[in-house]
């Protein structure tokens, strides 16, 4: 009887007796995670749910990511197999106007100037000593594309899974305070005043309708590997522009994408046990990630420099900073930096087709990434 | 394949694709845009 006693009384002790100091730390981590998506509003549909799953998996004796644990059921249902990052760009897809991007295609190229961050700090990761692999995922944080990042890095990083998601996730929501005084160091005073003409040119329905399936068939074509990112951010806009879907249009925006984004994060959440997630390599990580979202914007204002030469001046070089895969926030972020230098300057809508490209340029750098991975036989 | 290799070819050819691939979808979309321009009813 006393021996029972004894031991269900050590049942409910186990717990404080396996607390060690990455336990705490982690569950420190979780917290602050939590309040930067409910205080901060930074991220918070990710950032609450991640942090919450951090909390969860680091609690001692905790089984939620064990075989049967539900956490590790929702990671092999919808991670490990990439599904959730599709279904997460089909909402997305859902959500974008490309029609300031189709009213200017050449803008199609800052998209792509804010993508060479990616490539940059793969190759600094792999000069720091990063495995091959290893340094695409590191890389991919430049996208600035939260589900691109989970796609590519569960693929062929899994162990990075959790520091490249916070990185790529927490940089997103701090677009607004990264991006302003690159676009200030880089920009003369001069450049920054300059009044771009208000977009006058309008896209038809067919042309909107055309897009996701040109862009899906020839990005296709040139980067197959990249094809499920391309494809299903395009069947999203497909079914936004056609307007006979409407019903499943909302659901993707909406239900769908609500759903997929909470168990993305729960299960994000969950890959960051101390064991894994508490190495100095993290560090290095969430250093690398802000030096890739820096590089993107760094690259898209210069391409902003060039186009401004090229179009004798009628380029505002600050719209190059739309470039990236923040969408809508980084265009916000022009027009407010654009108005506090020249009040009758109105940039949003150049800056949101910059960003579109973004969009777009951001699926299309990691599907090249991947054929090219893939022509090197290292995929 | 050494690592100096690797970096200097995704450089070159991720880089490249990109910006290549998406000029020819602004071509395209270019093109797109004088075929089909928008109707007097869509306005």
């Amino acid at each position: 009887m006393e021996h029972a006693i004894l031991g269900g009384l050590q049942g409910l002790t186990n717990g404080f007796l396996n607390l060690d100091w990455r336990t705490l730390v982690m569950l420190f981590l979780g917290c602050v995670l939590l309040w930067l998506g409910i205080k901060k509003g930074c991220e918070p549909l990710l950032l609450v749910p991640i942090g919450f799953g951090c909390i969860l998996v680091n609690v001692p004796l905790s089984e939620v990511m064990g075989e049967e644990g539900f956490l590790r059921t929702i990671y092999n249902m919808g991670v490990a197999n990439e599904l959730f990052p599709l279904l997460i760009f089909i909402g997305i897809g859902a959500m974008t106007d490309f029609g300031p991007l189709l009213a200017n295609p050449s803008t199609f190229l800052l998209g792509a100037a804010g993508q060479f961050g990616i490539f940059f700090t793969l190759a600094f990761a792999l000069a720091l000593g990063f495995p091959q692999l290893d340094a695409v995922a590191i890389g991919i944080i430049g996208a600035c594309d939260g589900p691109t990042a989970i796609y590519v890095t569960a693929k062929y990083a899994p162990h990075l899974l959790g520091a490249v998601s916070v990185a790529a996730y927490s940089y997103m929501s701090l677009v607004p305070v990264i991006q302003p005084p690159i676009m200030k160091l880089l920009t003369t005073d001069r450049e920054r005043k300059i009044i771009m003409p208000s977009m006058t040119g309008t896209v038809s329905k067919t042309t909107k309708l055309l897009f996701p399936l040109v862009i899906t068939v020839i990005g296709g074509v040139i980067a197959p590997q990249g094809l499920p990112l391309l494809g299903t951010i395009m069947l999203g806009n497909l079914m936004r522009e056609s307007g006979v879907v409407g019903r499943l249009t909302k659901a993707s925006e909406n239900e769908i994408a609500n759903v997929v984004t909470l168990f993305l994060g729960l299960a994000i959440g969950g890959t960051m046990a101390g064991e894994a997630f508490l190495r100095a390599q993290t560090l290095i990580i969430l250093c690398l990630g802000l030096f890739a979202i820096c590089l993107d914007t760094v690259c898209g204002v210069c391409f902003g420099k060039l186009m401004k030469i090229f179009t004798g001046g009628k380029i505002n070089p600050l719209i190059g900073a739309a470039g990236i895969s923040a969408f809508p926030m980084s265009a916000r972020v022009v027009q407010r930096e654009g108005q506090r230098y020249n009040k009758k300057s109105y940039l949003l809508m150049h800056a949101m087709g910059a960003n579109a490209g973004g969009q777009v340029g951001s699926v299309i750098a990691a599907a090249v990434m991947l054929s090219v991975l893939n022509g090197m036989g290292i995929i | 394949m050494d690592n100096f290799t690797f970096g200097v070819t995704m450089m070159v050819c991720g880089m490249g694709g990109t910006i290549l691939t998406l000029w020819v979808l602004s071509l395209i979309m270019s093109l797109l845009g004088k075929a089909f321009p928008e109707k007097k009813e869509e306005k």
